[in-house]
C-alpha cells in the first residue's frame, strides 16, 4: 500500500568505542589506510569521525550480538543470515581455533547491533528504516544501529602490517541522501542466470544500493515464466526452460534482496518492447499492413481492443502479486507510431475517437487504461519520461523515470518533471552500458540529480537515480565487471552528502573499494594501472 | 536420426569435385562451421553420427608420430572432452568413427618456432577421418577444425559432416599481446587465454611481461628485480617454475611464447632492484631523485642486459625475442651531465635518436650473440644494425605507409597498430577488427612477403583478470581469421557475423568468457559471474 510506505530517513550509526582497559596498545599514527584520511569507506557515510586510535579483532573472540536493548532478537532471520555474512567478510579465512589468550593490546570482542524501531521488520520487504541512537558504555564493543552499517563497519576493518584484523576508534551518523538508489539490469537481450542476478545483488549491498530495477522482459525474449500465461515464456522465452524464470526463481531473488535490503521493481514495459509478448499471446500485439493487407510483421500492443485490457488487468493482477514491492515500472518508451498508423482498424478508432493524425493521443489512452488497471492492484507507478512528454495524465505520486538527452536536456526535463510536482529518477548520465576508454566512472560521479533549475521544493521531489545496464552487448560474460566499480560511483552520489565531490579522495577510496569487492569475489575491473593484494582468482 | 553411411571412397572423391563446384555457389551454406575459414572447405549433407564411447583417435601406420608421441597423446585427451562436450553415449547405435592421424615428420618434444608448417588436409569419408599433416603443428590445428565440425542436434546426438578441407595460414605470426606488468595477471588467466588462442589457431604469444609499473618476472640471475620491482615479492611475481608452464601449455597448443623485455624506456621498476641501471635525471646541476630510461652511456648497463637477456633466451626456447625500444623520453637523458658528455664524445651533437639508436644497437647485437632474432617496436625502425630484425608496427594513423616504408627497407613486419583491442568498445566493434587489409599498401610481391602477420595487443592499464576474457574474445577471433584465412574468402562482414555468433557460442560451451556480439543466446550460457 501506498499509504503505508514510509519513507523516513535511515540513520545508521556505527561508534567504535574506547576501550576501558587501555594498556598495551600504541597510538600508531596513520595506520594503512591508504591516502583517503576516511580509509576505504564507500559509499562515504554522512559523518564520519575516525582517530587513529587503533583495536584489534580477534579472530577467536569476536562476534556479531544483537544489543540488548535491540528490538530484533534470534528470530529475526534477516540479521543473524547478515551477521554470518558479514562475519565472512571480515574474517574470510576460517576463524582460528582455541583459547582466547590474555591480551596484549586494546581489542574489540563485539559487534552489537542495537535496532531501535520499536518494530524490527523483519519479516518485511525493505522501505522502512531504523532510527539511530547511541550510547557509549565504555565497554569493549562496537555499536551499531540499523542492519546496512553493518556493511559500513566491515568497511572499516582493515589488516595491520602483521595482518592482524583492526579497527580505528570511529563515530559515523550516517543516512542515504536519496531514497532510491537503483540499477537496472535487463534480462531479455540477453538471458541473465540467476547467479549472475544474485552476485550482483551481493555486491550493490556493498554499495548501499536499495533497489534493483529488473527489466526482465523486452522485444527480444520474455523469459518471466507467468502462473497466468504459460504460453508467454514457453513461445517467447529464447528458450521455455533454459532461459527463463520460474516463480520460484523470483521469489529467490525477491527474497536474496530482502535480505539484503533491496527492493525488487520489475518493469514489464508496455505498449512498445513487446515484440517478444507476440508469440504467447495472440491478438495482443497490432497487426502491421502493407497496403491494404497484413505484412506478417506486429508493432506494438493494439490499444483498440478490449481483450488487450482484460489480458494486461489479469497479467499484472499476477504481477502485483509476486512482486511484494509497492512500484511496479510499466515502461512506456520508444513507442513506434508507423505500425498502429499502418492500420486500417486503429485509423477508423483514431477517427472514431477524434484522435485525428495525433498517435500520441492513442499512446495516452492505452497508458491512460493500464494505470487504471494497475491502480486496482494498489501499487504505485514508474514510467519512463516519454509518457509525460507525451501529456498522459498520471497520478500525482508517479515516479516519472528520466532517461534521455544530453545534460542540457536532462536537467531541463527535471526541472520540467519535478514543476509539474512528479516525482523524478534519474538515469541519463548513468547507463553504463556505454563505455569508452579510461576512467569514464568520473562521469558518472560528477553528474548529480538534483543539478537542475529548480525550487527547493521541486528539488526534493526528486527521489534518486538509477544506473543502467542495458543488455544489447552485455550478458553474463562482461555483466559483473563493466558494472563494477563504475556503478559504485553512482552508489555514492546517490547515497552521501552532495559536497561529496572531490574526485581525488574519491579515487583513493574506490581503488580499496574495488579490491574489497574483488577479494570478496565479485569481478569488478581495475580503474588504472595496480594491484590488489587479492587479485580476482576466476575465469 | 539420419544415418548415411558412405564407404565408397571414389564416390568421396566424385563429391569431392561436386562439392567444389558447389562451394563456390553455395559458399556460406556449406562452410560455416570452423573458425578462422580454412583456406579450402567443401562438406556435404551427408553426415556420421559419433558416439563417445566408439569414437578413437589414430596413428595412422605410416606416421612419423606414433604413440608415445607426447604432443599428440595429450592434444588427443584434451580434444576428445571439447568434442563430446556432455559425455552422453547411446547403447542402441554402435558405428565406430576413428580420426586417423598422419604426421610427416615427428618434432614431438619440439617447439613451435617462425618456420614451423602448420597446414593440414583433413577429409571426413567414409566413416572416418583422414587427417595429414607436415608435422605436428599442423595435425594441432587440423584437429582444432575437425572439433569444430562437430555439432550436437536436439537431441544431444553428435555428427559430423562429409567434409575436405586444405588448410594452411595465410601468415605465419599470428599473435596476441598480454601485458603483466601493469596488471598482474594470475597464472590461470594466462592459461586461459592460450586454450582459447589455440581454438582461434593464434600461434605467438608475445608475452609483455615487464614494464614501467612492476616487473613479475622473477629472474634467476637477478633476482632483486622482482623482489623489489614487482608489486609483491611472492604474490605477484612468476617464478620459473610458472614461467616454464606457461611454455608448456602453449607448446602443446602449438603457440610460441614470444617474451618481451623492453628497454630502455618503460623500464621504472627496472631501476627498484637494479640501483645504476637507470639514467638519474638532473634538475638544474643536482639529481632531481627521479629517473629516467636505462642509461646508455654506461658500460655496465649493456653488461647488465647481456646477462639478463643470456638467462632470458636460454628461458624462452622461442628463436625470436622482443626488445621493445618504444616511446623513449629523452628529457632525463638531456639533463644529466654524464649523458650529455657521452654524447659530445661520441660525436652525437644534440641528437638523442642517435643515441637511442646507439643503445638499440647494442641491444641487438646482444640478442645476436645470443642466436635470437630480435623483434622491436617500429618507434626504431631504421638503422642498418637491424638488418635481419622484424619491427612491430604499432601507432596509428596510416600504419599501412609504415608498413609500406619498414618493408621497403627490407625489413619483416608484424602489423599491430588495428588490433589494439585493450580499447573498450560495443562487441559490433569487431567488424573493424576484420576489415583489416595488411597487404593493401603499394609495393612490390617481395615486400608483400616481408609482412609476417599480426598481433592483437591487449594493454593493461585497464584490465586485469576481471575483464581480460570478455574485453579479448570474441573481438580477438576477428583478427585471428584475418590472420589465417584467405582474404577473398573472408572479406564479408555479413557473411562473418552468424559464424562469429556461433563460434562464440562454442567458445562459451569450452568455459571461454567471450562476450555477445549483439542481443541473442547461447544454448549453454556461460555460468561464471
Amino acid at each position: 500500500m501506498i499509504a503505508t510506505l514510509k519513507f523516513t530517513t535511515l540513520l545508521l550509526a556505527v561508534v567504535v568505542c574506547r576501550a576501558t582497559q587501555d594498556y598495551g596498545y600504541k597510538d600508531v599514527e596513520e595506520p594503512t589506510l591508504g591516502d583517503s584520511q576516511y580509509g576505504s569507506l564507500w559509499p562515504l557515510p554522512q559523518k564520519v569521525q575516525m582517530s587513529t586510535v587503533a583495536f584489534k579483532l580477534s579472530g577467536v573472540s569476536f562476534q556479531i550480538v544483537d544489543a540488548k536493548e535491540s528490538s530484533s532478537g534470534a528470530s529475526c532471520s534477516l540479521l543473524q543470515n547478515a551477521y554470518r555474512r558479514y562475519d565472512e567478510y571480515i574474517f574470510p579465512i576460517s576463524r582460528m581455533q582455541g583459547q582466547n589468550k590474555k591480551k596484549a593490546f586494546a581489542s574489540v570482542s563485539e559487534l552489537q547491533v542495537w535496532i531501535t524501531s520499536a518494530d524490527s521488520e523483519c519479516d518485511n520487504y525493505p522501505s522502512v528504516t531504523s532510527d539511530e541512537s547511541c550510547e557509549c558504555p565504555g565497554m569493549m564493543f562496537v555499536f551499531l544501529v540499523g542492519a546496512l552499517s553493518l556493511e559500513t563497519f566491515s568497511q572499516l576493518v582493515y589488516e595491520d602490517e602483521y595482518g592482524a584484523k583492526s579497527i580505528n576508534r570511529t563515530e559515523i551518523q550516517d543516512f542515504p541522501r536519496f531514497t532510491h538508489r537503483g540499477l537496472l539490469l535487463d534480462s531479455s537481450r540477453h538471458f541473465l542466470p540467476i547467479k549472475v542476478i544474485l552476485a550482483n545483488l551481493e555486491a550493490m549491498a556493498w554499495n548501499k544500493f536499495n533497489v534493483f530495477h529488473w527489466h526482465i522482459v523486452d522485444d527480444p525474449s520474455f523469459p518471466y515464466m507467468s502462473r497466468t500465461f504459460p504460453q508467454l515464456s514457453q513461445q517467447g522465452a529464447y528458450h521455455p526452460y533454459t532461459h527463463v524464470y520460474t516463480p520460484s526463481d523470483v521469489k529467490m531473488i525477491i527474497e536474496f534482496a530482502r535480505l539484503r535490503g533491496i527492493r525488487v521493481v520489475s518493469e514489464f514495459d508496455t505498449p512498445g518492447h513487446t515484440q517478444s509478448w507476440g508469440k504467447g499471446q495472440k491478438d495482443l500485439l497490432t497487426p502491421c499492413y502493407s497496403g491494404a493487407s497484413p505484412s506478417g510483421s506486429f508493432g506494438p500492443v493494439n490499444p483498440i481492443l478490449n481483450t488487450t485490457y482484460d489480458f494486461m488487468a489479469m497479467f499484472f493482477k499476477e504481477v502485483s502479486t509476486v512482486f511484494p514491492d509497492a512500484y511496479i515500472h510499466l515502461g512506456g518508451d520508444e513507442v513506434d507510431f508507423s505500425c498502429w498508423k499502418s492500420n486500417p482498424d486503429i485509423q477508423k478508432f483514431m477517427a472514431q475517437q477524434g484522435f485525428g493524425t495525433d498517435y500520441s493521443k492513442l499512446e495516452s489512452f492505452y497508458i491512460q487504461r493500464l494505470l487504471d488497471i494497475v491502480t486496482t492492484t494498489n501499487k504505485g507507478y514508474m514510467i519512463w519520461q516519454e509518457v509525460i512528454d507525451n501529456g498522459v495524465k498520471l497520478k500525482a505520486d508517479t515516479l516519472i523515470h528520466v532517461w534521455k538527452g544530453n545534460q542540457q536536456q536532462y536537467q531541463a526535463e527535471m526541472a520540467r518533471v519535478t514543476a509539474s510536482g512528479y516525482q523524478a529518477l534519474l538515469s541519463t548520465p548513468w547507463y553504463l552500458n556505454r563505455i569508452s576508454y579510461g576512467q569514464d566512472w568520473q562521469a558518472a560521479y560528477k553528474a548529480d540529480p538534483q543539478d537542475f533549475n529548480g525550487t527547493d521544493a521541486q528539488k526534493k521531489l526528486v527521489v534518486g537515480g538509477e544506473a543502467c545496464l542495458w543488455g544489447e552487448y552485455v550478458d553474463a560474460t562482461n555483466l559483473t565487471p563493466r558494472l563494477w566499480p563504475r556503478a559504485s560511483a553512482v552508489g555514492e552520489r546517490l547515497w552521501s552528502d552532495k559536497d561529496v565531490k572531490d574526485t581525488n579522495d574519491a579515487y583513493s577510496r574506490l581503488i580499496q573499494h574495488r579490491c574489497r569487492m574483488v577479494q570478496r569475489g565479485i569481478p569488478a575491473e581495475p580503474l588504472f594501472t595496480g594491484y590488489c593484494a587479492h587479485e580476482y582468482k576466476g575465469v | 536420426m539420419e544415418e548415411k553411411t558412405i564407404s565408397n571412397s571414389r564416390r568421396c572423391y566424385k563429391q569431392w569435385l561436386c562439392f567444389m563446384v558447389l562451394f563456390m555457389s553455395f559458399s556460406v551454406i556449406y562452410v560455416d562451421a570452423v573458425w578462422p575459414m580454412p583456406q579450402m572447405i567443401s562438406s556435404s549433407m551427408a553426415r556420421y553420427t559419433l558416439n563417445p564411447r566408439e569414437f578413437i583417435f589414430q596413428y595412422s601406420s605410416g606416421s612419423s608420430a606414433q604413440p608415445g608421441c607426447s604432443l599428440l597423446d595429450s592434444a588427443f585427451e584434451r580434444y576428445f572432452p571439447l568434442i563430446f562436450t556432455d559425455y552422453r553415449h547411446n547403447e542402441w547405435f554402435r558405428f565406430p568413427f576413428t580420426v586417423v592421424v598422419h604426421v610427416e615428420r615427428a618434432e614431438c618434444e619440439g617447439y613451435p618456432d617462425a618456420d614451423s608448417s602448420e597446414s593440414y588436409k583433413l577429409s571426413v569419408c567414409s566413416g572416418q577421418a583422414a587427417l595429414r599433416a607436415e608435422t605436428v603443428w599442423g595435425a594441432l590445428r587440423g584437429l582444432e577444425s575437425f572439433s569444430q565440425l562437430v555439432y550436437q542436434d536436439d537431441f544431444g546426438e553428435y555428427f559430423v559432416n562429409e567434409t575436405e578441407i586444405e588448410d594452411f595460414p595465410r601468415f605465419q605470426f599470428r599473435g596476441i599481446l598480454l601485458d603483466t606488468s601493469r596488471h598482474y595477471l594470475p597464472l590461470h588467466a594466462i592459461l586461459k587465454t592460450l586454450d582459447a588462442m589455440s581454438y582461434n589457431k593464434f600461434n605467438v604469444f608475445h608475452w609483455h611481461i615487464v614494464d614501467d609499473p612492476s616487473f613479475p618476472y622473477q629472474s634467476s640471475t637477478f633476482p632483486d628485480l622482482s623482489s623489489k620491482g614487482a608489486f609483491h615479492p611472492s604474490t605477484h611475481v612468476y617464478t620459473q617454475i610458472d614461467v616454464k608452464r606457461v611454455i608448456a601449455h602453449a607448446r602443446l597448443r602449438g603457440i610460441r611464447v614470444l617474451a618481451e623485455f623492453d628497454s630502455p624506456g618503460h623500464t621504472q621498476s627496472w631501476g627498484k632492484g637494479q640501483p645504476g641501471l637507470l639514467t638519474p635525471c638532473y634538475k638544474g646541476t643536482v639529481p632531481s631523485g627521479t629517473f629516467g630510461p636505462v642509461n646508455p652511456a654506461n658500460s655496465s648497463s649493456y653488461k647488465f642486459m647481456t646477462h639478463l637477456f643470456k638467462e632470458v633466451t636460454s628461458v624462452f626456447p622461442d628463436s625470436y625475442v622482443h626488445l621493445g625500444g618504444d616511446e623513449v623520453d629523452f628529457t632525463c637523458w638531456k639533463s644529466n651531465p654524464d649523458v650529455r658528455g657521452f654524447m659530445l664524445k661520441m660525436g652525437f651533437g644534440t641528437d638523442y635518436t642517435k643515441l637511442e639508436s646507439y643503445y638499440m644497437e647494442n641491444m641487438v647485437n646482444i640478442t645476436k650473440g645470443l642466436n635470437k632474432t630480435a623483434i622491436v617496436w617500429q618507434d626504431v625502425s631504421c638503422g642498418p644494425y637491424l638488418s635481419l630484425s622484424v619491427v612491430e608496427v604499432w601507432k596509428g594513423g596510416c600504419y599501412l605507409c609504415e608498413v609500406r616504408r619498414v618493408t621497403k627497407a627490407g625489413l619483416r613486419v608484424v602489423l599491430a597498430s588495428p588490433w589494439y583491442l585493450d580499447q573498450p568498445g560495443p562487441t559490433h566493434d569487431w567488424a573493424r577488427y576484420y576489415t583489416v587489409w595488411p597487404l593493401a599498401f603499394k609495393g612490390t610481391e617481395q615486400q608483400k612477403k616481408l609482412v609476417i602477420g599480426g598481433e592483437v595487443c591487449m594493454w593493461g592499464e585497464y584490465v586485469d583478470a576481471t575483464n581480460l576474457s570478455p574485453r579479448l574474445w570474441p573481438r580477438a577471433s576477428a583478427a585471428g581469421e584475418r590472420l589465417w584465412s584467405d582474404e577473398k574468402m573472408t572479406s564479408s562482414v555479413i557473411d562473418a557475423f552468424p559464424r562469429l555468433v556461433d563460434f562464440r557460442c562454442r567458445l562459451l560451451r569450452r568455459g571461454i568468457q567471450a562476450e555477445p556480439l549483439f542481443v541473442g543466446h547461447c544454448r549453454h550460457e556461460y555460468q561464471g559471474i
